[in-house]
């Protein structure tokens, strides 16, 4: 098998270009089946648009895109939730736009779903009824329901305070144990990304290139105040900073 | 590119004294949004018809007031319009009348929707069709339906199709920029997450597009019922159909000077455009509102 299919999703020289202006440059990445992989950079690093690649809604000006089969799930800063369904239904839709036919049989996959993310409670609850870390988690939900390898996540936390990104982490990683799927998870924070992944990648900016990555062996559970998390954390900021302060001379 | 690989060289201390399904379950009990507060039925219902029952009582003090002054020789009082209503009403013309007017209007109106929602969807999606339509439906909308009856009449002659042509002629503009509107509203957001889920092409109208847009919709219905309503009140007002409408009364009661018989028409037109509004529309887009925490 070549290895264009053994991997979840594959960038392979892959160019961006936006009105004449170079945003990703010769990107190679790739994420194997179950992997868990953050991408971290400074603003304008072209993080969203190299997400944008992997979900297939944006073509590279140069290069290759390949999946390892079916559409990625995506999961925005947003929730992007539906405000006229209930948190179930629009883990239905998700099911139903997936394929699953039987309304019975959507009905239950949407219940254990929500009991993934601790929501059991909220198959009748109105988005707007819902705090901010219980509508990510109704919007995670709803990214597992589409039964989808590969997990992209652009920024999901990012408005959430501490302690709910807290509970968002052990969720998410608790997730990623049971059932193995591929995840980018895009970040700023450089502490979210060693907590939560098995391969830290730090992007150059303008244009976004792969700066450097660090392989995290840390076992889960970890938490953000661990002492290697730290470690690790403050090693990458000092690479983040030499990347900015490269723009100051420029 | 460099690769650095740290070991499991620390065990993490992760907090035994508490799980993580009851912090989860404590921010979620604090960080929920109240619930607004939902006053009884009977309040509601108070205050849904006090507002305008109030303002009919006004209109019809200020009026008795002024009939009573002197001031308006001309003018009939309320008293006289309510027994012209009656006499109508005896008389065996006005119901039928009034059946028609609003069979005219609900048919009218149901083909307008058939139309213009459509349409609207096309110039939405169609950039070329937007191009060339969209000025003109604009400028359409600010043609006064007065100005539409003789070209119906010179095209149809004195007919029920003369006043259908008037009343699609003055809602489907307004109703499809209405439509177009309410899609041009639907944040992206929304319609991307709709995409990555594989909600496309027709999909994503019904399951997306659509839903996100009802409050919009709701707006250009209603919209296009007002100028459906006014249409082909104008339209029976100035073309001799066969078949009399509510228009025809008012016409009738210009014909005989009868000031009695013009303001009688005029409140039965101003009360069942009231009423449709308040009876259909805004309940209909209260509950969509409500339900979306709006």
């Amino acid at each position: 098998m070549s290895p264009a299919t053994t991997a979840a999703v594959r960038l392979a020289g892959a160019t961006k270009t936006f009105g004449g202006t170079l945003v990703l440059d010769d990107v190679d990445l790739e994420v194997a089946p179950g992997e868990f992989v953050c991408l971290l950079g400074p603003s304008g690093c072209g993080k969203s648009t190299l997400l944008s690649l992997l979900a297939g809604l944006d073509r590279p000006s140069s290069g290759q895109v390949s999946t390892g089969g079916g559409r990625p799930a995506l999961m925005f800063q947003d929730h992007a939730l539906f405000p006229w369904l209930t948190a179930g239904r629009n883990i239905e839709l998700a099911l139903r736009l997936a394929g699953t036919a039987d309304r019975a049989e959507r009905r239950t996959e949407a219940m254990r779903l929500l009991g993934l993310v601790q929501l059991a409670d909220a198959y009748g609850k109105r988005v707007h009824t819902l705090s901010g870390g219980m509508r990510q988690r109704v919007a995670l939900a709803r990214a597992l329901a589409q039964g989808s390898e590969l997990l992209l996540m652009d920024e999901p936390f990012a408005a959430l305070d501490a302690m709910t990104k807290e509970v968002l982490h052990e969720v998410l990683i608790g997730i990623w144990e049971r059932r193995r799927p591929g995840i980018v998870f895009v970040t700023h924070d450089i502490r979210e990304a060693v907590r939560l992944g098995g391969r830290v990648v730090l992007l150059s900016s303008r244009p976004g290139r792969i700066a450097r990555e660090w392989r995290v062996d840390l076992p889960h559970p970890r938490r953000s105040e661990d002492p290697a998390v730290l470690e690790l954390a403050m090693e990458i900021t000092g690479h983040l900073r030499e990347e900015i302060c490269r723009h100051a001379r420029d | 590119m460099p690769v650095t690989d740290l070991g499991a060289v620390h065990d993490s201390p992760v907090s035994k004294d508490l799980s993580s399904g009851d912090l989860s379950a404590g921010l979620d009990v604090l960080d929920a949004p109240a619930a607004p507060a939902v006053p009884s039925l009977f309040h509601r219902a108070l205050t849904r018809v006090t507002a305008p029952a109030l303002a009919v009582v006004f209109v019809l003090v200020a009026w008795q007031l002024a009939t009573a002054s002197g001031l308006f020789t001309r003018l009939s009082s309320p008293t006289a319009v309510l027994d012209e209503l009656i006499g109508q009403a005896r008389g065996g013309t006005l119901l039928p009348a009034l059946g028609r007017s609003l069979g005219r209007a609900a048919s009218g109106f149901a083909a307008s929707v058939l139309v213009g929602a459509p349409l609207g969807l096309l110039v939405y999606r169609v950039g070329a069709v937007r191009t060339v339509l969209a000025p003109a439906l604009s400028a359409f909308q600010s043609l006064p339906a007065a100005a539409l009856v003789p070209l119906a009449v010179v095209a149809f002659g004195e007919s029920e199709r003369a006043v259908y042509a008037v009343v699609l002629l003055g809602a489907v503009p307004s109703l499809a920029m209405g439509v177009v509107s309410a899609f041009d509203q639907v944040p992206v957001l929304l319609r991307r997450a709709g995409r990555t889920m594989g909600a496309t092409g027709l999909l994503a109208v019904r399951h997306v597009l659509v839903p996100a847009a009802l409050p919009g919709l709701i707006v250009a219905l209603r919209q296009g019922w007002t100028f459906g309503w006014r249409a082909l009140m104008t339209a029976e007002l100035i073309t001799a159909t066969p078949l009399p409408g509510v228009g025809r009364i008012l016409d009738a009661g210009k014909q005989q000077g009868s000031f009695a018989l013009v303001l009688a028409s005029v409140a039965l037109i101003l009360a069942i455009g009231v009423l449709v509004e308040a009876g259909v529309f805004r309940p209909v887009e209260k509950r969509v509102l409500r339900r979306r925490g709006l």
